[in-house]
């Protein structure tokens, strides 16, 4: 491949990188390479996103466009040129001036990025001062108008408070101020918008593709997200391993991509629909009229409540899938089921029997029969113990299994999540995020349970991987009959997975809804939101997706006795979804909590189904 | 979004806390007395005995017991005690026959002069040892520093104290043995004979100091908005001092006022080899005298000091933690 595809060869060219290795040294004195002979040039004023899963050396490739390296590791390159600059060449304090002022850096997670204990703008100005650019005063005034154009909220004041005062979307905004203030030539973006909830990636997307043209800057987004990539990009580099696999514009690469990786990474983002379970029809767990929270319970409302009145049910060998974005509920409901934090009204059932709400308080085979599959494998899993261990403790608790017994039950356990016997003797420090994610299914496994919850399992995990324990966990609840309940934020993974999704906006089921009428496409107005914020590999998404009316960033309810949806709800009616709880519509297989009758809702624009349409 | 808690200005917010932890360092310091006086009533033997020596009748033991109350109940001395405690007046010494707050008052002095002059000298020492080792972690400096502390928390005072004397006093005859100034001393004859303890304090409590800083400040520089703000071309300096050290603070002065806390009590030692006429070596001779209202009120000093430090500490993370604060 040339340095500067041929198709770009006739504009300018504002970055350039030829023949960058990076290396770590090791203590031992090994040099290992993560990153190896990468090339690429940028036309000035486009954008062009590094795409790669985790350790493929996509931020490591974008931070060596500012002289910078994590984890002492060396860069070396036969040229990294930014404008006039020669990178490659550059002194330590020559890029510190560089640095913040001609090339700018917005990190993945605001939230970390900021300094919790310095108001917003004496971070955002700080560029500005410290690279004597303005004084105090231009400096706010610049920033002010920057947090302006940047549709923040108030933004005569939102400086003056901390990071931990404003959401998480704005937060981002802030960096995407902080980052243009000084005019640089080349802005790297890492993942800028992966931390954050779909609705409210939209529109962060939405100002961050506009702040950019407007601001003229080259620009590197860096990101793991096709759909999102396709969005903002001009041009695609696909990264695997450190190396470049190819690197095209983003029609090329998502309408004909030459690599078999890409079209892996392609295939994997967009999960098949599997076929509805052969469920039987009797219940096997039964949650009816939950209330929960957090503080002191009076009078059965918690202090803090943060599920209300949620009931559903589920067959032995369906799954059911809990969507809701951050803070809606969704590991609190889990919580409840297992009896981590004893509801403070409402029944579980499983079977005819109804659970006694706290953990303590239930038996050893009632315990058995719910098991949760949490999402961080690395804190769920006893680091100093071996995988034989941790699989060997249920077995004993449980069944009573000891010596040979529980050998050979260990091995088929093994066998069930497709891991070699050689891992049994490894603690889970010496294992891949999958293959850790995969002990901790199978120690939940281990019980025997009916039902299987598991919280955001793959979220922590690349898109090939997740795709691969998606198919893990829908083999064995199928063989197996194990009714599993699949917490996402996830619409469109849930989607595919599930036979029913349940849908939580702020504590609220506002949806419960079976696959076959979910591709109806007739929704609760949150949930026709989520499938509509999810980004399609379609260059045209987002463009079509700002035509769109409904106000998507998120807020906080108006009244506990009001829909909770209502402050974002482009469908509300004025009269009855201000002044009372909306009721809830049933018919056969979808019920959704709404003012609104079937008939006047609105159907999705384009559904989650639109999604595996694309690439055909 | 603005959170419905920030709607209230900060100091109704921090008001409450700080009040809250006042009340609990008051209750503390109430079960503390209470301690004080169940132990100290525990000693074997007792003033009177001791006043009278062995050859003492047990009628005389009676009468003079009577005369000092020492035959009422404890709570009705407890809370005697107490009272002339928080009034201020603790009462005659047994041994010394004047009132305790003036052997005090002559004593007290002289322990925060040392307990100070220690404390500036350390904190610099600390916070420049710590920043310095925690920029250079896993370096050459670093390590070097970390052997010198960890040696240092390791060694005895007493041992320090007399290497010192036996270096600076014996050998180069350049510092007083004893540290006895009489009143009309010149500054730097004070000075010089506050050399040696303050040296010996200094080393035992800057090695605990600097190893917390440095913990604390590593902690933050591997912090992601250290590598923001690197990424924004802000020097290093500057990103130590207006970045890190804001958020460094809290634990850093937690650990501090734990280890300061230590030259009131635990200059003991010290003031024993130095022969410095302070609070510490006081309340030794109270112990060994059986004076009770003397030694009672100094572990009552000593756990008030203690408390105060505490609670300055927590006022002080209190009013650096921006949740709290803003």
């Amino acid at each position: 491949m040339s340095v500067a595809g041929r198709d770009i060869a006739a504009k300018e060219i504002a970055v350039e990188v030829r023949g960058l290795d990076i290396a770590v040294h090791e203590a031992s004195g090994n040099r290992i390479p993560i990153v190896r002979d990468i090339s690429f040039a940028i036309p000035r004023g486009e954008v062009l996103a590094l795409i790669g899963e985790s350790g493929s050396g996509k931020t490591t490739i974008a931070l060596a466009l500012m002289g910078y390296s994590r984890f002492g590791a060396d860069i070396a390159a036969d040229v990294i040129r930014v404008g006039d600059m020669r990178i490659d060449k550059m002194s330590r304090s020559e890029l510190t001036r560089v640095r913040g002022r001609r090339v700018s850096y917005i990190a993945q997670s605001a939230a970390s990025g900021f300094n919790p204990s310095r108001t917003i703008l004496s971070q955002v100005i700080e560029p500005l001062l410290v690279h004597r650019l303005a004084d105090r005063k231009t400096a706010e005034a610049r920033a002010v108008e920057l947090f302006a154009s940047l549709a923040l909220p108030s933004p005569e004041t939102i400086g003056s408070r901390y990071p931990h005062q404003v959401s998480g979307g704005q937060l981002q905004r802030v960096m995407v101020a902080m980052a243009l203030i000084t005019e640089p030539e080349l802005v790297i973006l890492d993942e800028p918008t992966t931390a954050l909830d779909v609705t409210t990636q939209v529109e962060v997307l939405k100002t961050i593709k506009l702040a950019m043209k407007q601001s003229g800057a080259t620009a590197i987004y860096v990101s793991h997200d096709l759909a999102v990539v396709a969005q903002v990009a001009d041009r695609i580099a696909v990264l695997k391993d450190g190396t470049m696999c190819e690197e095209g514009s983003v029609e090329q690469i998502l309408n004909a991509p030459a690599s078999e990786y890409t079209r892996s990474l392609m295939a994997a983002a967009q999960p098949e629909a599997r076929p509805d379970a052969q469920a039987a029809p009797d219940n096997v767990l039964t949650v009816s009229s939950i209330t929960a929270g957090y503080g002191r319970i009076r009078d059965g409302m918690p202090a803090k409540p943060v599920l209300r009145d949620v009931s559903f049910s589920i067959r032995r060998g369906a799954a059911l899938g809990v969507i809701g974005e951050s803070g809606s509920g969704k590991s609190t409901l889990a919580r409840v089921i297992a009896g981590l934090l004893p509801a403070a009204q409402g029944d579980v059932m499983l079977g005819d029997e109804v659970l006694p709400r706290a953990m303590a308080r239930r038996s050893r085979e009632q315990l058995r029969r719910v098991q949760i599959v949490f999402q961080h494998a690395d804190t769920a899993l006893n680091p100093a113990q071996t995988v034989r261990e941790i699989l060997a403790r249920p077995l004993a608790f449980y069944h009573g299994l000891k010596g040979p017994a529980a050998d050979a039950r260990v091995a088929e356990l093994l066998d069930l999540i497709q891991l070699p016997t050689d891992v049994l003797a490894r603690r889970s420090s010496e294992l891949s995020g999958g293959q850790k994610q995969r002990v901790n299914l199978a120690r939940a496994l281990a019980a025997e349970p009916d039902v299987l919850i598991c919280d955001e399992v793959t979220s922590a995990l690349d898109t090939v991987v997740a795709a691969a324990i998606l198919d893990l966990i829908d083999d064995l609840r199928r063989n197996l009959g194990i009714a599993t309940i699949f917490i996402s934020h996830d619409i469109s993974n849930a989607h595919a997975f599930c036979d029913d999704l349940l849908v939580l906006y702020a504590g609220s089921v506002v949806e419960l809804v079976s696959r076959a009428r979910f591709s109806e496409g007739l929704h609760h107005p949150y949930t026709r939101l989520l499938v509509d914020s999810v980004p399609e590999m379609d260059t045209g998404w987002l463009a079509r997706r700002s035509a769109a009316d409904a106000p998507a960033i998120a807020r906080d309810a108006i009244s506990p006795a009001l829909c909770p949806f209502l402050p974002r709800c482009s469908q509300a009616i004025v009269g009855a979804c201000d002044t009372e709880w909306p009721p809830r519509r049933e018919r056969d297989g979808q019920s959704i909590l709404c003012h609104r009758d079937w008939g006047e809702l609105r159907p999705s624009g384009h559904g989650v189904q639109g999604r595996t349409t694309v690439m055909s | 979004m603005a959170r419905s808690e920030n709607s209230r200005p900060a100091w109704l917010r921090i008001a409450p806390l700080i009040l809250y932890r006042f009340a609990s360092s008051l209750l503390t310091l109430f079960l503390v007395s209470a301690v004080v006086f169940t132990i100290s009533g525990l000693l074997p033997g007792d003033a009177a005995q001791e006043l009278l020596g062995q050859s003492a009748t047990p009628e005389q033991i009676a009468a003079l017991r009577h005369e000092m109350g020492l035959d009422r109940s404890a709570p009705v001395r407890y809370f005697d005690w107490l009272t002339s405690i928080v009034t201020g007046d603790p009462g005659v010494s047994y041994v010394a026959n004047m009132p305790v707050r003036d052997i005090i008052a002559q004593r007290l002095p002289n322990t925060l002069v040392l307990a100070g002059i220690t404390a500036v000298i350390s904190v610099i020492l600390a916070l420049v040892i710590g920043i310095v080792s925690a920029i250079n972690r896993g370096g050459k400096i670093d390590r070097v520093l970390n052997i010198v502390t960890l040696s240092l928390v390791a060694t005895p005072e007493f041992l320090v104290a007399t290497l010192g004397v036996l270096i600076f006093s014996v050998k180069l005859l350049w510092l007083p043995s004893i540290s006895l100034a009489p009143d009309e001393a010149s500054w730097t004859e004070t000075l010089r004979s506050l050399a040696l303890p303050v040296l010996s304090l200094t080393f035992v409590v800057v090695a605990q100091m600097a190893r917390m800083t440095r913990a604390a400040v590593v902690d933050q520089l591997e912090r992601p908005y250290v590598e923001m703000a690197r990424l924004k071309g802000v020097p290093f300096r500057r990103i130590v001092l207006f970045h890190v050290m804001p958020n460094a603070i809290g634990p850093v002065v937690n650990a501090m006022a734990l280890s300061l806390s230590y030259l009131m009590g635990g200059a003991l030692i010290v003031e024993t080899i130095f022969n410095y006429p302070g609070l510490a070596s006081l309340m030794v001779n109270a112990v060994t005298s059986r004076d009770m209202p003397l030694l009672q009120s100094c572990a009552m000093i000593f756990c008030g000091v203690y408390l105060a430090m505490m609670l300055v500490a927590d006022v002080i993370a209190i009013l650096a933690n921006p949740r709290l604060r803003a």
